[in-house]
């Protein structure tokens, strides 16, 4: 199948959209289709072949921050020419109703449209103003997909219709073999933490009162953290004499990340709420690390009710230190989990998302009808 | 005491009076201007966004472009008080990324209605740049006649509070032949 998808975002810029459709896109292209992804993307950055630059995103302001984005007649027909000459059968747009590419695609192309929303955004009075715009476009799609269902009631209050739930995918090669970082996890122990240390959302403050329980029992347990986020701020937060086996990374690159995952004996997903997925705790899945995870209902589904990870009451230090306390004492008990969290996270391995997107392509082109562009 | 000593006095307390009144009466008139100012800028930003607005429903623009005009017109409509500047100033920049696409005004050639349109956006954001101009410049008028001791003392301006500089980006495209801003810019250059 000849397939066309949209990023709406810079190609090169780190975000949870562009590395959806590089997985998407690579998935599909290893289950033998034909895929052209078309990006903002700055003129010096090295693209993969399968993507055709759209030209350089403009920073502007939108619903309350600065975003890249490309917008206007000039994008449009770029997006144009690359539909013309795609002779897709099928085209799959990006967040469709971020003002940049996706949208514009909608509006320059016939056929059939598959769109998927990723962010959640409730829906705004001021889109009725852009509404003679936006319909023209966005009536056009002939199939929805949300990555989560926080995404799913954006989709049905924008657009509406229902969309089909295809959660966002964890490329399990990629996470599965990795060697620790040097010294780690070490003869006392190690828990770990990935995430945005200065989001409350993402839980850490949780888990350094854990760590302060379990610190002072435990005289050679060590913490490694990484995200970005004011490490001195955090730091401050620790208690003095557990202050030098608090270890702050920061932000890591893509290969480091891995390499924590397998750098500490128990992980922590302490996350206290909105999460809709909890990419993290999947890709620690596929680490195989042995997990402690808050007992939100995204996360009690992927691990299975409990069967691929501890769960703890959300938001309680003293559950968290005494669930990885019970682990680190229990090397069998850790690995039994690890491996049914390798096993768990199987179905959200990308070459299986990606035949659930295929499913979804083959149903909107049945009709036998190509993608086009219009008059 | 002399007839001549109380004349003076007299003469003394009536040229304060005199001056304290007409002190008391520059300050009024100052506030008066301040509010006609503030009150001409409030009228200019809400006929920008509303002008911002109309453009983005149209269906002139790609629907990418519209949307960004109509939430960022939104978005500077509806702003409370203390992020009322943040908002127009981002109006401000969403409107010249929208003006600034290259090609702009060609594209749009032959729309209905589209001249019209994009003229009022022009005049409405030139309306903008010099009613806030105008606006804190009767603001530092007014924050230097109050800070004198005179009016400090006696509390001339009552309980009017301090009044506040209106900050916003609202820099167009400045389109001076030697590269210096001017005082007549456009959304385009």
């Amino acid at each position: 199948m000849r397939v066309g998808i949209v990023c709406p975002y810079t190609w090169a810029v780190p975000g949870g959209v562009q590395e959806h459709i590089r997985n998407l896109a690579e998935a599909l292209i290893d289950l033998g289709h034909q895929v052209s992804v078309i990006s903002p993307a700055d003129d010096d950055t090295p693209l993969p072949g399968y993507v055709v630059p759209a030209g350089r995103a403009v920073p502007v302001p939108y619903n309350g921050s600065v975003g890249r984005l490309a917008f206007g007649f000039l994008s449009a027909s770029r997006v144009r020419r690359w539909v013309k000459d795609g002779q897709f059968d099928v085209l799959h747009v990006h967040e469709p109703i971020v003002p940049s590419l996706g949208l514009l695609a909608c509006w320059v192309s016939s056929g059939p449209i598959v769109a998927t929303v990723h962010t959640a955004n409730p829906r705004s009075r001021w889109m009725l103003a852009a509404r003679p715009a936006l319909q023209s476009a966005l009536e056009k799609i002939s199939a929805r997909i949300a990555v989560s269902e926080a995404a799913r009631t954006t989709q049905v209050e924008h657009l509406g219709g229902d969309a089909v739930l295809i959660p966002n995918g964890v490329s399990v090669r990629r996470y599965e073999k990795a060697d620790p970082l040097p010294g780690w996890p070490g003869a006392g122990g190690a828990l770990g933490f990935l995430g945005r240390m200065d989001e409350s959302r993402k839980g850490l403050a949780v888990l350094l009162a854990a760590f302060e329980i379990l610190g002072a029992q435990r005289a050679g347990l060590r913490l490694l953290v990484a995200g970005p986020g004011d490490t001195e701020e955090v730091l401050d937060k620790v208690s003095a004499p557990l202050r030098d086996r608090v270890v702050l990374l920061g932000q890591v690159s893509e290969a480091d990340k891995v390499r924590v995952y397998h750098s500490v004996d128990v992980f922590c997903a302490p996350n206290t709420g909105g999460e809709s997925f909890g990419i993290v705790l999947a890709e620690a899945m596929a680490a195989g690390a042995p997990i402690v995870a808050s007992d939100l209902d995204a996360f009690r589904m992927v691990l299975r009710g409990g069967q691929a990870g501890e769960l703890f009451a959300i938001g309680d230090a003293a559950e968290l230190a005494m669930a990885a306390s019970r682990l680190l004492d229990d090397p069998q008990r850790r690995a039994e989990l690890s491996k049914a969290a390798t096993a768990a996270v199987k179905v959200y391995d990308w070459p299986v998302i990606a035949r659930d997107v295929v499913a979804v392509y083959q149903t909107v082109t049945l009709g036998g009808i190509k993608v086009g562009v219009v008059a | 005491m002399t007839m001549t000593s109380v004349i003076i006095i007299v003469g003394i307390a009536l040229l304060l009076g005199v001056y304290i009144s007409w002190r008391a009466g520059r300050l009024d008139r100052l506030h008066a201007r301040l509010e006609a100012t503030r009150a001409a800028l409030d009228v200019a930003l809400l006929r920008r966004s509303s002008v911002a607005l109309e453009l983005a429903s149209t269906g002139l623009l790609d629907p990418a472009t519209s949307l960004l005009l109509a939430s960022a017109a939104h978005d500077a409509r509806t702003a409370a008080d203390d992020a009322r500047e943040l908002r127009e100033s981002d109006l401000t920049r969403a409107l010249r990324a929208a003006f600034g696409q290259p090609e702009f005004r060609a594209s749009l050639a032959g729309g209905h209605g589209a001249e019209e349109l994009l003229a009022e956006v022009e005049t409405a954001s030139h309306q903008v740049f010099l009613a806030r101009k105008f606006h804190n410049d009767a603001v530092a008028a007014t924050l230097l006649a109050r800070r004198r001791w005179l009016a400090r003392l006696l509390r001339l301006s009552g309980g009017a509070p301090l009044p506040g500089f209106f900050e916003i980006d609202d820099s167009l495209v400045a389109a001076g032949p030697d590269g210096q801003g001017t005082d007549m810019p456009h959304l385009t250059g």
